[in-house]
């Protein structure tokens, strides 16, 4: 909404946060993850949120401790279960966090819908598996697809490398990972980066995350 | 007309990751899945100083991967499917999420190698999930990857520990694909899936009569 504005603390960036948001966090495990936002939004204690991420949280950090801290009542992602998610699979077993899985080119596609004003499409991943049970299905030209939805959010918090005072962003190798569609999906973008440089600094031709996709920025780690 | 090995045991996992390598063309685009299949990596041809011969994927938004990374070359912010440190090779690129989903989906990806539990005599696949009670499930980009390439190889052993085949006439664990397999490459032969039905093109420690006997697929020589 309007033009991105440099915060001067992680705290001022997350403010605002409601109980019950949805909130996009980027990341593919560690890389990318926002981890000065996740603290910041422990700090600020936001429940009942809905998170949507690739992951479920590693170790004790990140994701992992957001949902220790007990603010989280519903994950949407790809792949929680791995070596290092025993924060996540206690929750889980507990009953005490609920799961909606997704194929991670749905996950990616539903929130690059959301960000780009698509109603909902139809896509060839999981026919015939448990995880299109209940969705409705369509052939077009000989093949099945699946009716798959937007995912919108109030909130992404993204971590990319550099911004420009508008919110211009690049990023740095695989940390791009969902950090592009997380921008563009969510209502209100928090951005945090390893630093921001003038407007005009940037190459026009390099900028992966236009600013019109950012709200606010933070120079983080 | 299968070429049978019978005068000796099976492949190892090394061995067969090169009897894959072997049979991937140069000049394509490649996706390995995690475990397993990482290790056709080491069996491609070299590629000196120039783009390699064969472009490897990574879902998480790099085509031209290079081997994993060691010591001082491991930047956190490079990580492959399985967020492990790994090199980027010349020619290499990044992308964001939806881009590297819609690559595979897209019909892009030349092959890809994927472990499995199952696979049947149609070419469906169950690598995603046992279905046991209080298994959490994880899907990744299993499903995409499923439909999406245009080739999709299987590797994996041939029998359970408790000597059950893999190759069976109907999945029972849940799929993560319909009719999506044309390969499978198994420590004990190599089985090639078509509409017609499953040939068996080549045998490690076994003959083609023994695997009649112990497979209960239809299978031609």
């Amino acid at each position: 909404m309007g033009r991105a504005r440099v915060m001067g603390s992680v705290d001022e960036a997350v403010a605002g946060i409601e109980d019950g948001s949805t909130v996009l966090v980027g990341g593919f495990g560690l890389a990318g993850m926002p981890f000065g936002l996740v603290d910041g939004l422990i700090r600020q204690g936001a429940k009942d949120l809905t998170i949507v991420s690739n992951n479920a949280g590693n170790g004790d950090v990140g994701l992992a401790a957001l949902l220790a801290a007990g603010q989280v009542r519903k994950v949407i992602c790809s792949f929680p279960r791995q070596a290092d998610s025993y924060v996540f699979d206690e929750l889980y077993r507990a009953g005490k966090v609920e799961l909606e899985l997704v194929p991670q080119g749905n996950l990616a596609e539903r929130m690059r819908a959301a960000g780009a004003g698509i109603g909902a499409f139809y896509c060839p991943t999981a026919v015939g598996t448990p995880l299109a049970e209940g969705k409705e299905t369509r052939e077009i030209d000989g093949r099945a697809y699946v009716l798959e939805y937007p995912i919108k959010a109030e909130y992404a918090l993204v971590s990319a490398h550099r911004a420009d005072t508008l919110g211009n962003l690049v990023y740095r190798k695989t940390a791009r990972n969902f950090g592009p569609v997380m921008a563009a999906a969510a209502r209100t973008t928090i951005v945090q980066v390893a630093e921001v440089v003038p407007a005009g600094a940037l190459d026009p031709e390099a900028v992966v995350t236009p600013s019109i996709y950012v709200d606010r920025i933070v120079v983080a780690r | 007309m299968t070429a049978e090995h019978a005068g000796r045991g099976p492949l190892a996992a090394d061995e067969l990751a090169a009897v894959i390598a072997r049979d991937i063309p140069p000049g394509s685009y490649v996706n390995l899945g995690i475990g397993q299949p990482t290790k056709i990596a080491d069996h491609l041809p070299d590629s000196g100083d120039g783009p390699p011969p064969v472009i490897l994927h990574t879902e998480n938004g790099m085509l031209g991967m290079g081997p994993a990374a060691h010591g001082g070359d491991i930047d956190p912010d490079l990580t492959n499917a399985g967020k492990v440190p790994v090199t980027e090779l010349p020619g290499a690129a990044y992308f964001h999420h939806a881009d590297s989903f819609a690559m595979m989906r897209g019909g892009h990806l030349d092959v890809c190698v994927l472990g499995a539990y199952q696979v049947s005599a149609r070419g469906d696949l169950a690598n995603w999930h046992t279905g046991e009670p209080g298994a959490i499930p994880a899907v990744g980009g299993a499903m995409d990857l499923a439909i999406g390439a245009r080739d999709v190889y299987v590797m994996m052993t041939l029998f359970t520990p408790e000597g059950d085949s893999k190759l069976v006439a109907e999945c029972t664990y849940p799929l993560t694909g319909v009719a999506c397999v044309s390969r499978a490459y198994t420590d004990h032969a190599v089985f090639d899936i078509r509409p017609g039905g499953v040939r068996v093109l080549e045998t490690w420690g076994i003959t083609l009569a023994e695997l009649r006997d112990r497979v209960p697929v239809p299978l031609g020589g």
